[in-house]
């Protein structure tokens, strides 16, 4: 009861909905960054919604499986094959032992969610599967996979259906990344907070767990002050302190940068505000290079698209239970 | 001071104590976390206390964030009278300055640095008014320092120097971080130190290596097997200076799991390290030292 890896792909990791509870220490709750999808794939076969999953970036690996199981591939567009057949993305489809799961080329999004039948059971650590490659823990060996892992499966349950297209989610283009402004907002003049939004941005190809890097908008103007002791002479530097997942930080006013599911959990740099909560998934299908805005929302508007995300789920739930 | 609350995002209440360093703002910023931590609130999934900061996340689905920011309030006026004493722990930690890797991977960024011709010691030493490098290692290493936050990534602990603020060391981070740092390198930016428990980027100057591991996410090392991150805020540290032979030795007992750092329980008063700070050091060195 094992899948076994013959290529890797690009950079693929054991991911679950994460490990909460040790950001004091600086460990990040990690997880898979597209939770809708990798909620999904999970219903699709027939296992717990926070089960463990394969998510492969840009590019899938190739996938021996040593029982039957069934299989679901969702998130970005990334054509499953099995021994060379094309199988539909977002719907369950059968593999016997012996099988070989291949991927065509990305067509779309950035991230594949590979779910099978019983959950990849690698060992808990710290009550999750998910892998922090940064801190070597959890997942298979702490690292993202190498062709000869073997990875255990977990007893499994079994799913059929497909979501339909208009029940998924994932960004427009440009990207609409929804932020909560705060935390150090009041550094930069009411003019360089009005650009920010007013901006198009592109994704930086640093982009990755930790975070998404922005570049092609215009540097913020800082409101002059004497540097606080311990803060650093920089107009974008503060007293180190802790960054919330989806805080969007700008060294020296130049680049944002949105923390993602493996933040730093803290640092010096100032932050203009937060990615709500219901907008981190879109992030994780954002390719280098695709055109992204920021666009300003209150608290009341956050707390709305978090019922709306959630009821999106919900409607994926109830369509695969019929 | 009146700490200065903000929303981030919909599932987390940051808070600023001070915009500036100081133990004053470290320790209010602490018994806030603790407060939170002992009212055991409902959705509350994260404390995480900062230098002088700290910042709580939360389920908005179990508790309204208007609701939770009211409560973090009404425990201001509390902590901040609160009595500023610790029970905690002071380890020495002993430390291989001027290394050859964190020197050798000085080297390949110097192009990120403000001073490309010097390394990153000579450099500290000279921001410093202070003569050579070996000055900057003496006040480096002579006198303690205390764990202000713990993060960044797994277990690194951020360190601020027990001394009057004139004297305190301030060395500029690096222009543009690096992409690479040693493992367990002795880091430092702005007024703090800090020890890089795994390897990765990092903007901080690099002043040598410690041999004793500081996170272990396998929980193998002896005295890493019940948590796998060995700081906590409010711990003190003193650095030691050690030679090659001394690092080579202490890895040695590393490999074999055999080594054994000095760790001591200890109590800190903010009052009387404020009153006087040298027989407070001196104090705790006797602790260290188990005089």
């Amino acid at each position: 009861m094992a899948v076994k890896i013959l290529t890797p792909g690009l950079s693929t990791t054991v991911q679950d909905l994460g490990r909460p509870g040790y950001y004091h220490l600086g460990i990040p709750i990690s997880g898979g960054m597209d939770r809708f999808a990798l909620r999904a794939a999970n219903m699709l076969v027939g296992n717990d919604e926070g089960a463990a999953v394969l998510e492969a970036v840009f590019m899938g690996p190739e996938i021996e499986f040593t029982t039957a199981a069934t299989v679901a591939v969702t998130g970005g567009d990334l054509p499953p094959k099995v021994n060379g057949d094309e199988r539909a993305t977002w719907e369950a489809f059968p593999v016997k032992a012996g099988d070989k799961l291949s991927f065509g080329f990305l067509k779309s999004g950035a991230r594949a969610y590979i779910a099978v039948s019983g959950g990849i059971d690698v060992p808990l650590k710290l009550g999750s599967r998910s892998t922090y490659t940064l801190g070597a823990l959890g997942g298979h060996d702490g690292r993202a996979l190498k062709a000869g892992d073997r990875l255990p499966l977990g007893q499994g349950g079994s799913g059929k259906g497909s979501v339909p297209a208009n029940l998924r989610r994932g960004p427009g283009n440009p990207a609409e990344l929804r932020m909560l402004p705060g935390l150090y907002w009041h550094r930069v003049t009411a003019e360089a907070g009005k650009q920010f939004f007013a901006d198009t941005w592109k994704v930086a190809p640093e982009a990755d767990r930790i975070g998404y890097r922005f570049k092609g908008g215009k540097a913020l103007d800082f409101v002059p002050r004497t540097p606080p002791f311990g803060a650093g002479s920089d107009p974008s530097n503060i007293v180190d302190a802790c960054y919330p997942y989806g805080s969007v930080q700008v060294p020296s006013g130049t680049e944002p940068i949105v923390l993602h599911r493996d933040a730093v959990s803290g640092g010096g740099y100032m932050m203009l505000g937060t990615i709500i909560s219901a907008d981190m998934d879109l992030i994780g299908q954002l390719q280098p290079h695709s055109p992204a805005r920021f666009v300003e929302v209150t608290l009341d508007q956050a707390l709305t698209a978090r019922h709306d995300r959630q009821a999106a789920i919900a409607r994926v739930r109830a369509h695969l239970q019929r | 001071m009146s700490i200065r609350f903000s929303f981030g995002g919909d599932e987390h209440i940051f808070a600023e104590v001070s915009e500036e360093m100081s133990l004053e703002a470290f320790f209010t910023s602490l018994s806030m976390t603790n407060a939170v931590k002992q009212a055991g609130i409902r959705g509350v999934t994260e404390i995480c206390p900062a230098n002088a900061s700290f910042q709580v996340k939360y389920d908005p689905d179990q508790i309204k964030p208007a609701d939770l920011l009211r409560e973090l309030q009404s425990m201001e006026g509390a902590a901040s009278k609160s009595d500023a004493t610790l029970k905690t722990r002071i380890m020495e930690i002993p430390v291989y300055y001027q290394d050859p890797w964190t020197h050798e991977t000085l080297m390949r960024f110097r192009e990120r640095h403000q001073d490309p011709k010097a390394t990153d010691l000579e450099y500290a030493a000279a921001v410093n008014g202070l003569g050579s490098v070996e000055d900057f290692v003496q006040a480096h290493s002579s006198q303690p320092w205390f764990v202000s936050m713990v993060g960044f990534v797994a277990g690194l602990p951020f360190l601020y120097q027990m001394v009057e603020r004139k004297r305190q060391l301030q060395v500029p981070k690096y222009l543009r971080p690096r992409t690479d740092t040693p493992k367990l390198t002795i880091g430092h930016g702005g007024c703090f130190s800090c020890i890089y428990s795994v390897r990765g980027a990092g903007g901080y100057q690099m002043f040598g290596v410690t041999p004793m591991p500081i996170y272990d996410p396998n929980q193998q090392v002896s005295y890493l097997q019940e948590e796998m991150c060995l700081f906590r805020p409010g711990d003190i540290v003193k650095w030691k200076p050690i030679n090659r032979d001394q690092y080579d030795a202490d890895i040695e007992a590393v490999n074999e799991n055999k080594f054994l750092p000095t760790i001591r329980e200890a109590s800190f008063s903010l009052t009387e390290f404020n009153k006087d700070i040298d027989a407070t050091n001196a104090k705790l060195m006797e602790v260290l030292h188990g005089r």
